[in-house]
This record gives C-alpha cells, sequence and structure tokens, in this order.
C-alpha cells in the first residue's frame, strides 16, 4: 500500500507535535538515570503541558500585545518546521517551501519574537535573557550556516529533500569533511537547543539563566505552547542532524512498510542520539557565559575545516 | 500610451517647475505643504510607471535635449538598469513625499518651511536625473545637484554647532567622491578614441577600447567615488553624522534611496562601459563589501542614538549589496552569465528592499522623534502603548532588515547566499576555497542585525517609558504620516511574498548586462515557488510561509479560545523586593554589552566606573558613575592623521604670508626669474 504524499506530510505533523514531549520525557528520563536520580517517568511531559493549558494566564499590567502574540508565532513557526524537515519520507510536498537557509531563519523568528517578548515588561531578567540569547544566536549562526554548507555542497543543494536523497543514496564512507561538519553541528545544536554547556534547562538561578530568563514571566496556555514548540525544536534540532549527516533508512516513496521501517529508523537514531547529548550534558559543566565565544568559535572552526577538507579531498 | 521616457521627462519636469513654484505659495503655509508635497509623490509615481515599464519591456530610449553648452548637449536615455532605479527612486519618492506631509508641519512655525521644500523637489529631480544621464556632463551636473540638495536638507536646523559639521563633513567627502568621479570620467573619455566633443557621451564610452591598465583605473577611480557616496568603510564616516541630524523624511530619502544612486553608478561602469574585467576587480568589490556588512552591523550595535543606528545599518545594506555585485563581477569575469545574473539579481534585489525597509524604519524614527523629541534610546520605552500604528509598523520594518521570513530582506539575503553556494562552480581552486567564507561572514552580519533590531524595537516600544518628560504627553502621529510608513511596510510585505514576480520583471537588466536569465528556472513551477538555479538545488516559496504561518497561529489560537479561560493583570513580579522601577529595566548599551565584550577589540572602547563613596557610611558606595565612549577606529587611522596633515601643510604654508609688501614683491620678481629660465 502507498500513502499519498499529503498524507505523509500531515502524518509527520502528527508525529512531530505528538511525540516530541516523549522525546523530551526520554531524555530528562535518561538524564536522571545517569545522574542517579529518580526519573519523573518518560510521560511527565505530557502532564506538564495538560496542566498549564488547564491553568488561567496571570499577565503583567503592562504585556502588550506582542507578548501576548509570541507564544502562538513561536508555536506556529516551529510547526511549520516540522512540516519541512524529512523525518520518516522524502516524499514531502511542503519541503519545498523552505530550503536549509530558509529553515534557520524560521527558527530566527521564533527567536526574535521570544527575545522582543523577553523585553516587553521591562524587568531586569527578561533583557538579560534577551541579550545572551542574541549574542549567542550571532556567534552561532555563521557556524551553523558553515556546517550545513559542508553538507550542501556536498549534495550540491540546499533543498533538504534533495540533501538527504543525495546522502541516503550514497555508499557509507565515513568523508572527514562531513565528520568535521557533523562535530560542528553537534556544539551549535546544544546552543541552539539550549543545553549544557551553553544554557541549563532546569535552571532558574537568576545569574545563568538565558532562555528560561526571556520566558520567565509566561504563565498558563502561553506558558504551555512556548514549552511544547521548545520541545518540538529540540527533536527538529536532532531530525535536521539526522537527515543532514545519516538519513539511511528513509523512505523515498510513501510504501507503508518503509515507512514503518522508517519510522523505527527514527526512533532509533533519536534514543542513541539522545544517549549521546545526556552523555555531554552530564559530563560538561555549565560555560561562564564570556567563554561561549570559544566554544562556538571552535563550532565554527570545525566547520570550515569541514569545508577546507571537502575542497582539498573530494 | 505616451514613451517611458516622457513619462519621466515629466516627472522631473514637475518636480522642478515645484522648487521654483514653491516661494509662491509661501504667506499659506498649509497649502504651501500638502500641495507641493502632494504634487511631489505624484511625481515620483509616475517616474515609477516610467521605470516599471522600460523594465518590463526591456526597451532603450534616448533622446539629446537642447540644453546644454554650445556644441555640448545633454544627453538622455532610459534602459531597463536606469528604470530599476528610478523604481527605487519614485517609491520611496512617493512613500516619503506623503509622509512629509504630516511630518513637515510638525516643524510648526518654527523656521521656513520653503528652503525644505525647493531642496526637497530639487534633491527629488537631481536623483531622477543622475540615472537618466546619459553623458559624463549631464551626469556630473545631476550629481551635484542631488549633493548640493541633500547638504542644504542636512543643514536644515542650521542653528546647531553639530548639523554644520556633519554638513560640511559630508559636503567635504561627497567633493572627494565626486572628483574622482570626474577623473573616472576623463580617463574613460580619452581613451574612447573618438574626437574630444564626442567622447563625453555614454555612447562612446560604452564602445570605447580600453587598455587592461586604463580600465582599471578608470574602474577604481569611480569605485572609490561611488564608495565615498556609498558610506563603504572605510568612507563612510559621514553617514552617521548626517543622517542623524537631517530631518527624517530626508534621512529616509538619502539612506534608503541616495546611496543607491551609487550603486547604479558602479553596475554602469562594470557592466555597462568597461564588460571586461578580470576577476579580481570583483574580488576587490566582494572584500569591502562583506567588511562594510560585518563592521557597519557591529557599529549599528554599539550605538544608542536611534538615526545613527539606522545610519550604520546603511553602511551594512550597502556592504549585502556590494556582496552580491561582486560576486557577480567575478562570475561574469569567468564568463557564467546566468550566475553572474543571480548574484546581480541579488544585489538589485537588496537595492530595492533595502530602500524600502530603511525608509520605513527611517520615518518611524522620525515619528518617534516626532512624538518624544529625543534620539538617544535610553530616554524610551514602551512607547508600543503609546503609539499603537507606528510600533507595528517599524516591527516590519525591524524584521525586514533582520532577513526573517516571510519579509523582503530575507529573499535578498537567501539570493545571496545561494550565489555564494554556486561558487564551487568557478574554475579558480582558490576563490572556491574563500568565496564560501564570505558566507559565513554574511550569516555573521544578518545574526548580528537581528540582535541588533531585538535591541532597538524591546528598548523603543517595549518596556516601560523611562524618559524624564511625562508619558502621556506622548501621542502618535498623524494620518499622513501613518499611511507612509504602512504604504512601505505592505511593499516590504509584497515583497518578500511576491520573489517571482520581481524577478521575473527583473529579468531584462542581466540580460542586457551580463547575457544571462533567471527566469526560465527562477518562475519554472509557478509563482508559487521561487527556484533560481534548478528545482532540486534550491526552493523557497514565500506565500507558503505567510499562509502557513497565518494558518498554524490561527488555528492555535482559535482552538484555545474555544474554552473560556480567564487572565488576569497584576503587577510585574519583582522578587518580593521594593517595587521595580523603569531604571532597572535593561538599556541599550547593556544589551550589548555581551557583544562589546566579545568583540571589542574592533572598537576603541572606553569604559570608566567610578564609585563616590556614601556620606555617612564611608564603606558603602553613595552613587556610581558609568561612563562608556566608543569610538569608531577609521576616524582616528585614517582622517585625524589626514586632517592633521593638511592643517600642517597649511601652517607650512601660511609662512608665506608675511603681510610685508616688499616681501611679496620679492616673490613676484623669483616668479617671474623661474619662468624666464624654464621658458628659455
Amino acid at each position: 500500500m502507498s500513502l499519498h504524499p499529503f498524507v505523509i506530510e500531515l502524518l509527520q505533523f502528527a508525529l512531530l507535535l505528538g511525540l516530541a514531549p516523549a522525546f523530551a520525557g526520554w531524555v530528562k528520563v535518561l538524564k536522571c538515570r545517569v545522574q542517579g536520580r529518580t526519573a519523573p517517568g518518560i510521560l511527565q511531559p505530557y502532564r506538564d503541558i495538560r496542566r498549564l493549558f488547564g491553568k488561567d494566564i496571570v499577565l503583567a499590567e503592562n504585556a502588550s500585545w506582542l507578548f501576548r502574540f509570541t507564544p502562538y508565532l513561536t508555536f506556529g513557526v516551529t510547526a511549520i518546521a516540522a512540516g519541512i524537515i524529512p523525518l520518516i519520507s522524502v516524499d514531502l510536498p511542503l519541503s519545498a517551501t523552505a530550503d536549509v537557509i530558509a529553515l534557520v531563519m524560521l527558527f530566527g523568528i521564533v527567536r526574535f519574537f521570544t527575545a522582543l517578548a523577553g523585553m516587553d515588561i521591562g524587568t531586569a531578567f527578561g533583557g538579560m535573557g534577551s541579550s545572551r540569547e542574541m549574542t549567542i544566536a550571532s556567534l552561532a549562526e555563521p557556524a551553523m550556516l558553515m556546517a550545513i554548507f559542508t553538507v550542501s555542497l556536498a549534495s550540491n543543494s540546499t533543498s533538504l529533500t534533495q540533501m538527504v536523497s543525495v546522502m541516503a543514496h550514497s555508499e557509507f564512507v565515513i568523508r572527514p569533511s562531513l565528520a568535521f561538519a557533523l562535530a560542528a553541528f553537534i556544539l551549535i545544536a546544544l546552543a541552539e537547543t539550549g543545553r549544557i554547556p551553553v544554557d541549563n534547562p532546569a535552571t532558574h538561578l537568576e545569574l545563568t539563566m538565558i532562555h528560561e530568563a526571556m520566558i520567565l514571566e509566561y504563565s498558563g496556555r502561553h506558558l504551555a505552547l512556548i514549552e511544547w514548540a521548545g520541545m518540538m525544536k529540540l527533536t527538529l534540532f536532532f531530525a535536521l542532524g539526522i537527515a543532514a549527516f545519516c538519513p539511511w533508512g528513509i523512505a523515498t516513496g510513501g510504501d507503508t512498510g518503509l515507512l514503518l521501517l522508517a519510522l523505527v529508523a527514527l526512533a532509533a537514531k533519536l534514543v542513541v542520539g539522545a544517549c549521546i547529548m545526556v552523555l555531554i550534558e552530564t559530563g560538561l559543566a555549565k560555560l561562564r557565559i564570556f567563554r561561549l565565544p570559544e566554544f562556538l568559535g571552535s563550532a565554527f572552526l570545525l566547520a570550515t575545516l569541514g569545508m577546507i577538507a571537502f575542497f582539498i579531498l573530494e | 500610451m505616451p514613451a517611458a521616457l516622457d513619462i519621466a521627462g515629466f516627472s522631473v519636469l514637475l518636480l522642478l517647475v515645484l522648487a521654483v513654484a514653491a516661494p509662491l505659495f509661501r504667506p499659506v503655509r498649509t497649502l504651501q505643504i500638502t500641495l507641493v508635497f502632494s504634487l511631489a509623490a505624484v511625481a515620483s509615481l509616475a517616474a515609477v510607471v516610467a521605470g516599471v515599464m522600460t523594465v518590463a519591456d526591456g526597451s532603450v530610449a534616448s533622446a539629446a535635449m537642447t540644453l546644454g553648452l554650445p556644441g555640448l548637449p545633454f544627453h538622455l536615455r532610459l534602459d531597463p538598469l536606469a528604470g530599476f532605479f528610478l523604481v527605487v527612486i519614485g517609491l520611496m519618492g512617493f512613500f516619503v513625499s506623503i509622509y512629509s506631509i504630516g511630518y513637515v508641519k510638525g516643524y510648526g512655525g518654527q523656521r521656513s518651511m520653503t528652503q525644505m521644500i525647493c531642496f526637497y523637489t530639487l534633491f527629488l529631480a537631481g536623483m531622477l536625473l543622475v540615472v537618466l544621464a546619459d553623458d559624463a556632463y549631464f551626469f556630473l551636473v545631476a550629481w551635484e545637484l542631488m549633493a548640493a540638495a541633500s547638504y542644504f536638507l542636512v543643514m536644515y536646523e542650521d542653528e546647531k554647532g553639530e548639523n554644520r559639521r556633519a554638513a560640511f563633513l559630508y559636503l567635504l567627502i561627497a567633493h572627494v567622491g565626486a572628483l574622482a568621479i570626474l577623473l573616472a570620467f576623463g580617463v574613460m573619455a580619452g581613451q574612447s578614441g573618438r574626437p574630444v566633443f564626442d567622447g563625453y557621451t555614454f555612447d562612446a564610452m560604452r564602445t570605447a577600447q580600453l587598455t587592461p591598465g586604463w580600465a582599471a583605473a578608470a574602474f577604481f577611480l569611480a569605485f572609490f567615488g561611488f564608495a565615498a557616496k556609498a558610506g563603504v568603510i572605510p568612507l563612510h564616516v559621514w553617514l552617521p553624522e548626517a543622517h542623524p541630524v537631517a530631518p527624517s523624511n530626508i534621512s529616509a530619502l538619502m539612506s534608503g534611496v541616495m546611496l543607491k544612486t551609487s550603486i547604479y553608478g558602479i553596475c554602469r561602469f562594470a557592466f555597462d562601459f568597461i564588460k571586461e574585467f578580470p576577476w579580481w576587480w570583483g574580488g576587490i568589490v566582494l572584500v569591502l563589501g562583506l567588511i562594510s556588512a560585518v563592521m557597519g552591523v557591529l557599529y549599528a550595535l554599539m550605538q544608542h542614538d536611534l538615526k545613527r543606528l539606522l545610519a550604520y545599518h546603511s553602511v551594512e545594506n550597502i556592504g549585502i549589496i556590494l556582496i552580491g555585485l561582486g560576486l557577480s563581477m567575478i562570475f561574469a569575469a569567468f564568463h557564467l552569465p546566468t550566475l553572474a545574473a543571480l548574484a546581480l539579481v541579488a544585489a538589485l534585489y537588496h537595492t530595492l528592499n533595502h530602500a524600502v525597509f530603511k525608509g520605513l524604519l527611517f520615518m518611524g524614527a522620525g515619528a518617534v522623534l516626532h512624538a518624544t523629541h529625543e534620539r538617544n534610546m535610553e530616554e524610551m520605552g514602551g512607547l508600543i502603548h503609546r503609539m499603537p500604528w507606528t510600533a507595528p509598523l517599524f516591527l516590519v520594518g525591524c524584521v525586514s532588515i533582520s532577513a526573517l521570513p516571510p519579509f523582503n530582506g530575507f529573499v535578498s539575503e537567501w539570493l545571496t547566499f545561494q550565489a555564494f553556494l554556486l561558487s564551487p562552480s568557478l574554475p579558480h581552486p582558490l576563490l572556491k576555497l574563500l568565496i564560501p567564507l564570505g558566507a559565513a561572514m554574511l550569516a555573521l552580519t544578518g545574526a548580528l542585525a537581528a540582535a541588533c533590531f531585538v535591541k532597538v524595537f524591546g528598548v523603543v516600544f517595549l518596556g516601560q517609558w523611562r524618559g524624564h518628560q511625562k508619558r502621556e504627553r506622548i501621542h502618535e502621529v498623524g494620518p499622513s504620516m501613518r499611511a507612509g510608513m504602512l504604504l512601505a511596510s505592505i511593499s516590504c510585505l509584497l515583497l518578500g511574498i511576491f520573489p517571482t514576480w520581481v524577478i521575473g520583471w527583473l529579468d531584462t537588466i542581466p540580460e542586457q548586462l551580463c547575457g544571462g536569465r533567471l527566469a526560465e528556472s527562477a518562475g519554472k513551477f509557478g509563482w508559487m515557488w521561487l527556484t533560481p538555479i534548478a528545482h532540486g538545488r534550491a526552493s523557497y516559496s514565500g506565500p507558503m510561509v505567510f499562509i502557513g504561518i497565518l494558518a498554524v497561529v490561527a488555528v492555535t489560537w482559535l482552538l484555545l479560545h474555544a474554552r473560556a479561560t480567564s487572565s488576569r493583570r497584576v503587577p510585574i513580579w519583582d522578587c518580593g523586593f521594593a517595587r521595580l522601577t523603569p531604571r532597572m529595566q535593561y538599556t541599550a548599551s547593556a544589551f550589548s554589552m555581551p557583544i562589546r565584550r566579545v568583540l571589542g577589540f574592533l572598537f576603541a572602547v572606553r569604559e570608566q566606573v567610578e564609585v563616590v563613596p556614601h556620606t555617612n557610611h564611608p564603606s558603602l558606595p553613595g552613587s556610581l558613575q558609568y561612563r562608556l565612549r566608543i569610538r569608531d577606529r577609521f576616524w582616528n587611522w585614517l582622517y585625524v592623521p589626514q586632517g592633521d596633515a593638511a592643517y600642517w601643510i597649511a601652517r607650512q604654508v601660511g609662512k608665506l604670508q608675511q603681510g610685508r609688501i616688499q616681501i611679496y614683491l620679492l616673490y613676484s620678481f623669483v616668479t617671474l626669474i623661474v619662468l624666464l629660465v624654464f621658458l628659455g
């Protein structure tokens, strides 16, 4: 049986919306286990989101329309990105909407408006979070694009489906350019999704928080949307890494069997990816904010090395 | 149907008539302002029509006028390249003229409006003539008309010393540039091989056979001259001085449009006159573009004067345009016409986009200035509550300039990225390796611009009011100013959503200049999908992104509002300490502090903290004083030494001046002897 591309597209949306909290829960469970704590269970994020949706909203007196609009935009744009990155099949009608550069910029919209919302109330924390987030983002973005450009040079395209198809059909050899680019991508993904050593998603300690500082004033369904979008973003960055660097197993058409196989492959890769991230997060301490340029600079250097390796060796 | 050149001529003529007639209406101030600016808007619209027609059918029309010197008539020519810049000038002229009706009235009875109105119309006419001129003589006349008119507009509030100094600096650099352009024309005309009085036409320059050395001399002289006008680093220092002090409608025109006439000039020289050039010309343009882009945005981040910040962003955006031009020249030098066309379209598209969003931002800054009488961002905040129209319109400008989809800035930056990624098709190994690094610098520029505009919008419009005057006294601006900004923001959105149409329309320009076309591939899959090279290579769909975001946001909102939930308004959470004051917010300087710390070595930063002990308890701090001074390093590196040298030379020459008649007679005598010796 073969599925229509639009069905696959819808399936992808549903997968990402439905399973992103489970993935975030899985990361949390793993982290607790590795650090010798009792885990809350993989379904905890669902319970959190449900609880937040049920709650009333508490708004600061001077919150403007921008503050109330941002959660919806954040959620909407992240959901759009879910339709663009090939998760289980490359046969996606919406994938041509945006190539990988546009995808990075879609995450840029989310960041832009979240940072603005952080400044809307006029507390010191919000401004602090926005300022730090934008600084980190401006250092991370060049490295991110360099890493992705290396892959797109190898596949001669910036269109995600094209990149995935080329990579999935190439034989498995370790290409130095892609190895460098992958290393850079991992460092950048840690920065972009706000994980240790760049930001600590678990902390609300005044002086160290970045992303949490921006959304400190949110409550109720606003917070639920932002949290949910955050989980989707985490999953999407893993999916982007998988799509760009190891897409093997992804279905090329709409065949149900192959799609199921692709789903299993995706789940397995996500599980392994989460393990790697948890090990990194557990093994490292959070960096001082002014040490971050070195961290992101090394990511940029790795990505540049990848590009040079591509031109010299391939 | 009248010919496009006639319509353009009508537009210029109307503007010139307005400049002459404006003083007649002097007694009735409101009529004078409304009438002249409305007619200027009509004239601008005529220029847009002429430009759109010319670019659409790729026609070329030229005419020789009876004006000019005897035997040296002025020539006019309207080809697609000129037509495109007519559209840029006319479009912004239209928006800004509407905006000006309200803005200029805001000056109240403070000063004469006639001066502003006359020079405004002359300025617009000058810019239109620059792109219409078809000989060196007329071009320079128009160029000087534009420069002089804008000089008087910068000088408008001439009682402030700051303004006079800025205007002088502007005039100085503009004239150094004009001199270089004059020399470039001289080289071209001298080498054209035509009789002396014929070589000054652009037609002669198109057919001139130049040796590589002379061609390089002509191009780089012209490039220097145009770069001085465009504010390419290191010739940018006049921009952050002149733009803030000019009235905001003038800043919008100068930054949005006037700088673009130099892009026109560079295109004209490189692609139309010289045509065959080595790749390193493009390389130099590309490198200067990259430096301008990165340094421009970094300096912008460090500013807290709203208009000065926007002026530095013009340096950045001119840099981005030059990146596209440089890439296009490199591709053209290696005879890759389609790729050259792509990069050229990226540059031209960004030219149009920058004109629209920078015009919008300057108009917004003018509205803020109009409402708060303040340019310093540290004295603003929370204006979104007081200015419900200006805030969202300004936000559109911020999002566009930060290159975020689905607005227009993104499309042209995306095209530039695509041009970068095609560099592996170059047959030169070193270029293959180095050019992608430029893409990383462009990415850095984009990300820093986003950071900067989060700062601008966050500090000016969000948070709480920081200023000294009463917040309640701030009011939204009038309907004409809102209309000008609204039209510009709608253009930002449309240019972002329908890039395929714009590129299809633009296509005649690269076809004539580099022999390549984009339309076959760019619009192959319908107007929804922008695929500049091939479908598998890269694609972007503005309408889909826009509709998608709109739909998902609307559905989420509706789903969540299906069930009634309440929201409560409460005081801001202050962690249980004393109530928060506006002074506890992040300021503009605080916002950019991390970047200042990380990349501070690029500026001359001086930071001082002075702690005055408490009078009763000397061990405790009483008051803190924080001083921060950031200077443009280029000022100390390039301009101060030159100024010192000029002063020193003047002093040495001044020693000749003794004030005694005998000495002067001696000078004349010695000169006579020397001349006789030489002549003999």
